[in-house]
Formats: C-alpha cells, structure tokens, sequence
C-alpha cells in the first residue's frame, strides 16, 4: 500500500493538475500490473464490493481506539470524511506492512466470504499495521467514493502520457462493463483487439454553457439548433443481437428501461445512438415522472404505463458498425434522420428536432418559448463538428434560460462535509405565508467559499435550536433562489418541489419582510409547471 | 455560610469578585489580568492590565500606550481577599495560566496551553487546584500532534524539494508565536529567510527582550527576489496571494497549523502543503493536564466545548461548559 500511499500523497499535496497527472503517470509505469489495473478500476468509480459496512466500521474504530461510540460519531462530522475519521480517530499503527493495494483489495473481497467476527479481526488487524495515510486509503477501498481529485479524465490523461496511446482510444477502452475480474491491465489497455466488447459506449461529448450572446459564435448558418430537453442523455448500443443503455454517469442502465429493448425490432444490428431518455406520453413529461423511474432497478407494470420512456434521439455514432464520429455532425445528423425515418409511432426511439432558423434573433425568441415544450433551452451544434470526447469548448454549447428565481429566507443551517466539513453550507429557505415562514427547499451551492465563511459565522452567533446537526436561525437573510422548474410536491408542507435549487444571490440588501410569499411560488407553479 | 465561588462568568469575561478583577475580558474592565497576547486574550481599553514580564512587550507592541504592570512566573501577588500568581502555560513565550485561591479555594484560569516543550516558551507546568478552567480548541481525539522535530525536518524537507523545482516556499503561520517556533525549527543551513513585517516586528519584539531567534531577512519594497537565493519567505497567512507574495516569482506554499490534520481544511486552504503543528495542546494534552491539575471541576471554554465537556463528565469529573463571547481559534477565524 505504501506505493499507492505515495502516490496519493503526492497527488493530495499538489493544487497542480499537471504535477498530479505526472505522479499518476509516473505510478502507471512502475507499479505491478495487477496495482496499475485497479488503480485505473478505482479512478473510473469501479470498487470491490463493500465487505463491510459503515455502521460496523463506526463501531469498530471507537472500540480500537478505547472510546465511546457517541465521542466518534461527534468527530465525524467536524472531519467530514468517515474513512478520514477513522484513520485519524484510532491510535498509530503498532506493526507495519509492505503489502501491495491488490493484497488489501484482494483481502477485503475476500471478508464478504466470512462471519462477522472474523470479518471484524481483519479489519482491526489491517488498521493496526497501516499507517495513517495507507489505514485512510484502506478505509476508502470500503467505504467507496474514492474521490481524491483525480477525475477520471485526469486518470486517462496520465495513462495516455505512461502508455503512448491516444488518450480518446483510452477513454473509449475504459469505458463499458469491465471489472479488474473480468479483465487485464494488458487486455484492457494494451492488446489490439478494437470493440471486443459489445458493450462498450462510446465516451459522451459533452457542451459548455453559452454565455456569451450567441453572435459571438459566427454565421447562423454555421450552426444547427435543437431543444435542450430535461431527460437523462443516454446511449443506445446494438450490437450482437442485444441492447445496452448507457447513461452519461456510465451507469448501465438496461434493466431501468425496459421500453428501449424493443428498439431491436426496428433498428438494424451495429446501431449506437446518442440521445435523451424522457418520460413520454405523446411529448415529454415533467421530469418528476421520469424521476420516479431512475431509482428502480426493476419497473412496476404500473409505472411503465404512467411514465413509459422513450429515447430522443439526436446522433448517429455507429451505423452498421462502423465508428462515425469523426463524420461532421450534419452527414450524421442526416444518416440518423433517414434511420428512424419510418419507424412507427409506437416505437421507443423517436427523432428529436431540430429548428429552422435564419438568424439568431429568431432562435432567441424560440429559446424563450422552451419552457412551452417542457425544454431547459437549447443546444447549439456546429454541422461541421465531429463527435469529440469529454467536455471539449468550440463546438457544441448548451443556451439555456435564464433560471426562474425567488426570494426566500434561510430558516436552518446545516454543516457540509468533507471539503465543506466545519462550513455552514446546506440550507433550508422559506417563504412568507401570512406571519408565518413555509419551508420550501433546501439549497447547497451558489456561494463563495468567502460567503459561505462570512454567512458560517454568522450562524453560530445566531443559532437559535439545534436538531441534532441542524441549527434554526433567527430568519435574517434572503437569498436569491435559482432553479430550473417547478412540480407540484404533496411531500412537501410548501405543496411544490423545485428542480436544481441554488443560492444565485446573497441578497444582503433585502429585509426580510420583503421576501416572496407561498402565494408567488404557486403562481409560478400555475404558469411554469 | 454561603460564599461566591472563586470565579464567575459574567457577559464581560473571567470575573474574581474576591479580587474584583478579570481574567482575559472582551469589553473594557478596570482591571484586567491577560494570559497572554493573542488578539482573542489581550484586548483594548481596559484601565490596567497586569501580565508576565515576557508577555509585556508584545502586549504593548500591538496594544499602544496601556497602563501594564508584570509579574514574574510564580510570583505571589494580593489583590483584595485573592492571592493570584502566574505559571507557564507553553503557549507562546510570556504566556500564563493563573491561578486564583480565596479562602484556600483554587482555580486556575489555563488561557491558551500546550505541553509539549517548544525551545521558546516556558515550558507548561501543572498546577494543582480545586477548579480548572481550561480550553479545548483541539478537544477531539482527532487531533494527535508529533514531536516538533519530526514536523520541523517536514518543512525543511519540502523548503529543500521546493528550490528544487525552482519554486519559493512561502510557509504561512501566525505573527506571534507560530512564526518564531517555526524559525526555530527552520535549517538556515539551507538558505536565507525572508520575513513578512506582521512576522519581523514580533521577531524584533522578541529578540530585544533577550529571545534567541536566527537570522532573519525582513522583506522591504526593495526586496528581490533573486538577491536572495534558496529562501524561504515566512508569512502570515493574510499575506497570500497577495501582491506581495508576487514578488517572490513561482511559489510552493504551506500553512503550519493544527487544523491542517485535516484534509478537508487542507484542500480548502489551496495551500501545496500542510503542516500540522499546534501551539494549543491535542486531545492526549488536554486530558493529561486535566489529570495532573488534579481538578474535581472542569469549566471548559473556546474550542469543542460541549463535546469535551461531555467526555470529562464520562471520566468522572465534574465538567461545565463555559459560555463565551468569542469560539476561541475556531477553524473560521482560523482560514481567514
């Protein structure tokens, strides 16, 4: 473990991107495959199942360290991080260990196997012999989320700089259903076997945001247009008689949407097509009926008749099984119109428009009206772009709206966690009912690290109760509330839900008398959801 | 017979009516004993302060023209029906804990404390009582500090890998205290240390009460860069990313605190490196001097006081927490 822990601790120590992306690449070139191969598992969010579970682990280190359970579950959260807590909360380690990271992983798969207390014996044993850096490390192999500021795409670009290889074909290769089980390092990122797996996405290209005004990007006929839509992007792979959807996160989502496996029927074999996944009864649905569907792995009769999925279909990247992404986005755009050309209106893979324009004042006014036709905005394609990988700017451009905004008072503070452990940063806002303030979102993002300081303070001086890790606050401050939609909510004591809810204003100038009521956020629900 | 305790806690401090002075207040009194010079400790506008000796001269430094008599270590001093004397708390040089006893009654008031011998400050001695009054800024068994030495060959490794790159460290740590027991530490075998002002007037407080400290370079408008080679430059943290720290071309920069034990504070700072070094005491330290004070009541202030003072009543104590106007070094006040 000791190399993975100077790996990472290089990685921590540096603000650096290049200097994290050296180290990562400078590890792929020297460690032990079987190290390298998991390493590349664990940057691309694939884990060994956990063996044990946090509740256990909690437990356990408060009984190592000789000290009540409640003394640790106050640490936690002053930490931010549970594997963190742990490493930290436990004496130094009494032995050492020169074990590699596959020896750890290795033995952690293995604790699925056995009874709980010899589970337990292993767990202890290993933190007794790590010291503190490899113990936390150890510590994420269980509790997952090994997020340490290597995103997947700055692993691939240090695997690219270690390999020689092109890091687009890298990306590709890491992408689908593997597991260091089902695998190699050689296989995975060395051999020359193209498309072994059927599976395999191709890696989604993804748009910036437009902030400029869209004159900035040259002539209108240069561009095409189409709705932005509120779905989940997704990927349709057929090939070898079956079918995979992808989502965006690299989630397979097959089994979800069980609507999309008679695409089949109508497609031909060796089809990938990039599009949205929507709830559909005719034109999209609100995205809460498709929001009841993401989090079921398997779909009741029920609900596949009151929010039956299709895909929205906006690009072509396989044709007959021939990679088409370096084709420019009109000659696929064309080869996908005469695709879904005929197929039937009950079929689950429909085409999603584009618009017409001549110029961009007239792609402006047909941006307002989105909202009409359940649309975030739009999406602006170049027609001459290729299918790039990842994030990339130049090309494609998401034009959104404006967010709805309103103005609300914060009523509860509650700490966040790991980066944001010891800030004050998720809050409840309310609104005005009568004399009285309605809770009716919670909101974590939006603020400055300076504000969230300044309004962290504050909070401690003003508490007024605390529940557990929530603290009511003497209703002082407004902010601005952004969001992108409004549903109806029988959950909520406000009677509506609002989709990505942000702070977009500290609104220090604003009393709070003059803060929005519960009677304007029904208005908006009446005209927007 | 009922009697006022021997201290009480009132909305302007520390307050012994037997001796009818404070102990550390946060608003003006007629009498204010200081524990030592920190901001959060030694505040204006008191009529008169009495501190230690070595205290004195930074309290005038930052506090102007105040009316100050000193008292040395141990030094037993009437005041009304109270006998009061100071004892080295370790903090930072100069720094006190007071002990208080009415009516043989003992309470002492620790202000900020450590015990782990720092070459600078007198070190901490325990002081045996009926009543302590201690801080927990540290009160968590989260925080667990090394031996300096081990902490102090940390930074001079990464000052040597810094030049290496061709980087200038700029190691960032408060202007009293941190920074000299950081120069302490520091190997000017490697190279010159420049100095932040906030940094060098402490150091020329110090040195002119007999302080040994090593050499410094104090940076001026002048300064270059280039003039200096292998430095390091110490600073207060307020002074990063500043236009000042431009001067000193591409930079690795540390902060030497106990909170950098975290990783989230670490990642929030954006500093390249964290030191973990503390002039409060960890969580071992706090509970050791509990047990040698020999204490039956614990009154707990500035820190994770609810949560230590929950854990001292586990262990049989009686402990309470202390209300107070300011959290102490909180991690806040601590990034800001």
């Amino acid at each position: 473990m000791k190399e993975f822990a100077r790996l990472f601790t290089r990685i921590d120590q540096s603000t650096k991107t290049n200097v994290k992306v050296a180290a990562l690449a400078a590890y792929f070139a020297s460690a032990p495959e079987a190290d390298r191969l998991w390493t590349v598992a664990l940057f691309s969010g694939r884990r060994p199942k956990r063996a044990v579970t946090t509740t256990r682990l909690r437990e356990w280190a408060a009984e190592a360290a000789g000290y009540p359970l409640w003394l640790f579950e106050e640490a936690y959260p002053i930490v931010g991080d549970l594997a963190e807590t742990i490493a930290l909360f436990l004496p130094p380690a009494q032995t050492d260990s020169d074990h590699g990271l596959t020896h750890w992983i290795n033995m952690l798969r293995g604790l699925s196997e056995v009874e709980e207390p010899r589970r337990k014996l292993a767990v202890l044993a290993a933190w007794d012999e790590l010291d503190a850096t490899s113990r936390f490390l150890f510590n994420k192999l269980i509790t997952g989320g090994f997020r340490i500021g290597i995103s997947q795409k700055l692993m691939t670009r240090a695997l690219a700089q270690a390999t020689g290889k092109d890091e687009a074909e890298l990306a590709h290769r890491l992408m689908g259903d593997w597991s260091p089980d089902t695998t190699t390092y050689n296989a995975l990122i060395e051999a020359e076997v193209p498309g072994a797996d059927a599976s395999r996405p191709y890696p989604f290209y993804l748009a910036y945001g437009l902030e400029d005004a869209p004159e900035t990007l040259g002539a209108p006929n240069a561009w095409r247009a189409e709705w932005k839509w509120d779905g989940i992007r997704g990927q349709l792979i057929l090939r070898g008689g079956t079918h995979y959807v992808w989502s965006r996160g690299e989630e397979l989502m097959t089994d979800r949407f069980p609507e999309l496996a008679r695409a089949l029927d109508f497609l031909p074999d060796g089809t990938v097509l990039d599009g949205e996944i929507l709830a559909w009864d005719g034109a999209p649905m609100p995205f809460n009926a498709l929001q009841k569907r993401i989090g079921r792995k398997s779909v009741p009769k029920s609900l596949l008749r009151a929010a039956p999925v299709i895909l929205y279909a906006y690009d072509l990247l396989e044709d007959a099984g021939a990679d088409l992404r370096a084709l420019p986005f009109g000659m696929r755009r064309a080869r996908l119109q005469a695709l879904l050309a005929d197929l039937p209106k009950d079929a689950p893979v429909r085409l999603s428009p584009q618009l017409p324009f001549e110029d961009w004042a007239t792609l402006a006014l047909a941006r307002s009206t989105a909202r009409e036709v359940r649309a975030e905005g739009l999406m602006l394609k170049r027609a001459d772009s290729p299918y790039l990988a990842g994030r990339k700017k130049g090309d494609w451009w998401k034009w959104k709206l404006d967010p709805l905004t309103i103005d609300a008072v914060m009523i509860y503070a509650q700490q966040g966690q790991g980066r944001r452990a010891n800030l004050f940063t998720d809050f409840t806002f309310a609104v005005w009912q009568g004399n009285e303030l309605i809770p009716f979102t919670k909101a974590y993002s939006g603020l400055t690290d300076a504000e969230f300081r300044q309004i962290t303070a504050w909070v401690r001086k003003n508490t007024q109760h605390r529940f557990g890790p929530v603290r009511q606050v003497t209703p002082a401050h407004v902010f601005e509330i952004a969001f992108e939609g409004i549903h109806e909510s029988p959950r909520h004591k406000s009677g509506v839900a609002l989709r990505f809810p942000r702070m977009s204003r500290w609104r220090q100038d604003k009393p709070v008398q003059e803060a929005n009521t519960l009677e304007d956020l029904k208005e908006m629900l009446r005209s927007f959801g | 017979m009922t009697r006022d305790p021997v201290l009480i806690f009132t909305d302007k401090g520390i307050y012994c009516p037997a001796g009818d002075f404070y102990i550390d207040p946060w608003r003006p009194v007629n009498r204010a004993l200081i524990t030592h010079g920190h901001a959060d400790h030694a505040r204006p506008g008191h009529a008169r302060y009495l501190a230690t000796g070595i205290a004195a001269p930074v309290m005038r430094h930052r506090l102007g023209d105040i009316s100050i008599e000193t008292v040395p270590y141990g030094a037993k001093l009437t005041l009304g029906m109270a006998t009061v004397s100071f004892h080295p708390a370790g903090h930072v040089p100069g720094s006190a804990q007071i002990r208080v006893e009415v009516g043989g009654e003992i309470w002492v008031v620790s202000g900020d404390y450590k015990l782990e011998d720092d070459g600078l400050s007198t070190p901490f001695e325990p002081v045996r009582c009926h009543a302590f009054v201690t801080e927990s800024t540290f009160g968590l068994p989260v925080f667990r500090w090394r031996p300096q030495a081990q902490v102090g060959a940390e930074i001079n490794a990464w000052w040597r890998s810094s030049l290496a790159e061709g980087r200038t460290p700029m190691l960032g740590a408060y202007a009293l205290g941190k920074a000299q027991r950081l120069l302490s530490l520091l190997d000017t075998g490697i190279g010159p240390v420049l100095t932040h002002g906030a940094v060098e007037n402490t150091n020329r407080v110090m040195r002119s009460q007999g302080i040994t400290l090593p050499d410094t370079v104090p940076v001026t408008a002048d300064t270059r860069i280039a003039d200096h080679p292998g430095a390091l430059v110490l600073a207060t943290p307020s002074a990063f990313g500043s236009a000042w720290a431009r001067k000193f071309g591409k930079l690795s920069t540390g902060f030497a605190s106990g909170w950098m034990q975290l990783r989230g504070v670490r990642r929030r700072r954006a500093a390249d490196r964290g030191f973990v070094i503390s002039d409060h005491a960890d969580w071992d330290g706090l509970n050791r001097a509990i047990k040698e004070s020999q204490a039956e009541n614990i009154y707990v202030t500035h820190g994770y006081t609810d949560i230590f003072t929950r854990w001292l009543n586990t262990q049989d104590l009686e402990a309470h927490v202390v209300p107070t106007e300011f959290d102490g070094e909180t991690l806040d006040e601590a990034e800001a």
